[in-house]
C-alpha cells in the first residue's frame, strides 16, 4: 500500500551527535586498553622465545646443572625439571583434594553456619597472603624442625594453591542448578550421593580447569621455594629429605649471575616454564571439553 | 480409616492382615513391592496442615485425602500454596531452609513428619516430577538407571530391563532406544520431561507427585504426558499440581481447589484449601462461590 502524504515521517537512520560520539569514544577506549594489555605480554613472550629457543633441546632439559661459569652449550636444567615435577605434583596432591572438599563443605554442607563463613573468610584472606610469607611460614614451622626438602616446598606451594582451588571450585558448585539436586533428592538420594553423583560430575570440568590453573600458578612460584628447598644444583629424586631444586629457583639463581652461559640457561629455563604453563592451560581446555560431553 | 502403623524410617512394616511384609529398602532393594493395591485405599491423609517459611505462613489448615490409583489434582491461582502442599508430601520442603510444617500428614497410616522418619526413605517411595524438566547431565540410560543405582542395583542385565520398562512406561522408548548413550540434555522439552518421569518410575515408587509437569511444554507434548498419566495410574497414585483447569478435568479423579486468603489487619496472604471433591463435582457443581468463580474463569 502506498504511503500517504499526510502520514508522519519515521526516522530510522542512526542517531547523530553526542550519542554517536560517546559510542566512538568508548569503542576507542576499549581497543586502546586491549592493546595496552597485550603489549607487555607480547614483549615478554617475544623476548623469552627469542633468547631461550636456541638453547632448549632434549639434552638441555635432562642434563645436570653445570657450574655457572661454563658456557651456554654445556649442561642443562635436568635436576630443576625433576624437582619442579616432584614438588608441583606433591603440592597438587595436597591442595586439590583439600580444596575441593573444603568447597563442597562450604556449598553443600555447612556454608551458612559460623564455621562455613569463617572458612570462606580465611580462605579469602589466604589468597592475599604474599607468597614469600608462605615460604617464611613453612620455614618456621617445618624447615627449622625437619630441614630443607622438596616436601617443605610442596607444602608452601599447597598453601598458595589451596585458596585458589577453594575459590574456583566454590564458584563452579554455585553454578550447578538447584533443580538438579532436587531431582536427585526426589529419588531418595542422600546428601552424599547427591554431591558425589550429581553435583561434582556437573561441575567437574570447571573444577579441573580451576585446579590446573592453580597448578600452573604454583609451578611458577619462586619465593615460597627460597626458604624451603634451598635450591641446590644436584638432582634429588627423594622429595621427603634433603635440599632440592626447581625451575623458578634456577632461573632466579642463574639470572642474577654475571656469567653469560648461566644467563642463557636462565632464558632457556624461563621458556621451559612458560611452555609448561601453556601445556597445562591447553590440558585444562581439553579436559573441560571432554567432561562437558553430556552437558551441552 | 485406621491402618496399621508402618515404620518409614527402616522401611519395615508391621504385618498387615492383607499384605505380606515388604522387603527392607536399605539392603540392595530390588524395587520394593509396595503395599498391594487396595482399590480406593487411602494413601495420604492430610490433617489440618499449615506450612511456614520462616515466620511466613504459606498455607493454612489444609485437610484432604489422596486415594490409591487415582489422580488428584491441585488447582488454584498463583501463590495459593498448592506447590508447597505438594512438596510437603514427600518432604522436599525439608531442603528449603526455614520451612516448617504443622499438623499431621499420614502416609498409609504412618506419620510422615514423625520423629524417626527418614526423608530419604520417604522419597524412595514418593517420587516427584518437577515443573521444569531437570534431566541430569548424563546419558539417557544413566538418567533412568540413576535411581535404581543409588538403591544398590548394579546388575547390568537388570538395569537394562528397568531402563527399557521405565522408558516404555513413559512412552519414550521408541524415540530414544537408538541413542540411550546420548546426553539427556539433548532431548526436546517434552521428551526431557518424559525422561524425568521415566527416571521417577524406575525406582517403582508408590506415589508420583507432579508439580506442573506440563507448564513448560507445548500442547502436543502435554497431550503425550496426559496419556501417559492415564496409562500408569493403574500402578501408581498420582498427585498433580496444575495451572491448567482443562488438564485437571481431563486427567484427574479428584480436585482440590486452593485460594489465597488476605488478612487485612496484618496485610499478609496465606493459601487455603477452599474445596475438595470429585473432579466432576468441583467443575460442574461447586459448593463454594470462590470455586465457582474460578472454574468458570471469572477469577484467576
Amino acid at each position: 500500500m502506498a504511503i500517504t502524504a499526510d502520514q508522519p515521517q519515521v526516522h530510522l537512520s542512526e542517531a547523530r551527535g553526542w550519542r554517536r560520539t560517546k559510542n566512538r569514544i568508548a569503542t576507542a577506549a576499549m581497543v586502546l586498553s586491549f592493546v595496552l594489555v597485550i603489549i607487555p605480554l607480547g614483549f615478554v613472550l617475544y623476548t623469552t622465545i627469542a633468547k631461550g629457543i636456541s638453547i632448549i633441546s632434549w639434552q638441555f632439559l635432562t642434563s645436570p646443572i653445570p657450574p655457572q661459569v661454563l658456557p651456554a652449550d654445556v649442561g642443562g636444567i635436568g635436576p630443576a625439571v625433576l624437582g619442579t615435577i616432584e614438588i608441583t605434583a606433591m603440592a597438587t596432591l595436597i591442595a586439590v583434594p583439600l580444596g575441593v572438599l573444603g568447597a563442597v563443605y562450604l556449598n553443600e554442607y555447612g556454608g551458612r553456619g559460623v564455621l562455613g563463613r569463617l572458612i570462606a573468610f580465611f580462605s579469602d584472606v589466604m589468597t592475599g597472603v604474599p607468597s614469600i610469607v608462605m615460604g617464611l611460614f613453612l620455614f618456621s614451622i617445618w624447615v627449622l624442625h625437619f630441614g630443607f626438602s622438596g616436601f617443605a616446598g610442596a607444602l608452601a606451594l599447597a598453601c598458595l594453591m589451596l585458596p585458589i582451588v577453594i575459590r574456583s571450585t566454590d564458584e563452579m558448585l554455585k553454578l550447578v542448578p538447584n533443580p538438579l539436586r532436587e531431582g536427585s533428592y526426589a529419588l531418595g538420594a542422600t546428601k552424599a550421593r547427591v554431591t558425589m553423583t550429581v553435583v561434582l560430575p556437573a561441575a567437574i570440568s570447571g573444577i579441573v580447569s580451576g585446579a590446573l590453573l592453580a597448578v600452573a600458578r604454583a609451578a611458577g612460584e619462586t619465593a615460597p621455594l627460597l626458604f624451603t628447598i634451598l635450591t641446590v644444583t644436584t638432582a634429588n629424586p627423594n622429595i621427603f629429605s634433603g635440599p632440592n631444586t626447581a625451575i623458578p629457583s634456577q632461573i632466579f639463581a642463574n639470572a642474577t649471575s654475571p656469567y653469560p652461559g648461566a644467563q642463557a640457561r636462565a632464558w632457556g629455563a624461563a621458556l621451559t616454564l612458560i611452555v609448561i604453563a601453556f601445556v597445562l592451560m591447553v590440558a585444562a581446555r581439553i579436559v573441560t571439553a571432554r567432561f562437558t560431553r553430556y552437558s551441552r | 480409616m485406621e491402618q496399621p502403623e508402618q515404620n518409614i524410617a527402616t522401611g519395615l512394616q508391621q504385618p498387615q492382615p492383607q499384605a505380606p511384609p515388604v522387603a527392607e529398602p536399605q539392603a540392595p532393594p530390588a524395587p520394593q513391592p509396595q503395599v498391594p493395591p487396595e482399590p480406593g485405599g487411602l494413601v495420604f491423609d492430610v490433617d489440618k496442615v499449615s506450612c511456614y517459611y520462616g515466620s511466613f505462613r504459606a498455607v493454612t489448615d489444609v485437610s484432604l485425602s489422596v486415594h490409591e490409583n487415582e489422580i488428584t489434582a491441585f488447582i488454584g491461582p498463583s501463590g495459593c500454596g498448592k506447590t508447597t502442599v505438594l512438596r510437603t508430601l514427600n518432604r522436599m520442603n525439608d531442603l528449603v531452609p526455614g520451612a516448617r510444617v504443622e499438623g499431621d500428614i499420614r502416609y498409609r497410616g504412618a506419620s510422615l513428619y514423625g520423629k524417626d522418619v527418614s526423608p530419604i526413605a520417604v522419597r524412595r517411595r514418593i517420587g516427584m516430577v518437577f515443573q521444569k524438566p531437570n534431566p541430569f547431565p548424563k546419558s539417557i540410560y544413566d538418567n533412568v538407571a540413576y535411581g535404581p543405582r543409588i538403591n544398590g542395583e548394579h546388575n547390568k542385565r537388570k538395569l537394562d530391563e528397568i531402563v527399557e520398562r521405565s522408558l516404555r512406561q513413559a512412552a519414550l522408548w521408541d524415540e530414544v532406544k537408538d541413542r540411550l548413550n546420548k546426553s539427556g540434555l539433548g532431548l526436546s522439552g517434552g521428551q526431557a520431561q518424559r525422561l524425568c518421569i521415566a527416571r521417577t518410575l524406575a525406582v517403582e515408587p508408590d506415589v508420583v507427585l507432579m508439580d506442573e509437569p506440563c507448564s513448560a511444554l507445548d500442547p502436543i507434548a502435554t497431550g503425550a504426558i496426559e496419556d501417559l498419566m492415564r496409562d500408569i495410574k493403574s500402578r501408581y497414585t498420582i498427585v498433580i499440581v496444575t495451572h491448567n483447569m482443562q488438564q485437571a478435568t481431563r486427567v484427574s479423579d479428584r480436585t482440590a481447589f486452593y485460594s489465597v486468603l488476605r488478612n487485612e489487619e496484618s496485610d499478609t496472604r496465606t493459601g487455603v484449601l477452599v474445596e475438595y471433591g470429585k473432579t466432576q463435582q468441583i467443575f460442574e457443581d461447586p459448593v463454594d462461590d470462590r470455586t465457582k468463580a474460578y472454574v468458570t474463569g471469572r477469577m484467576g
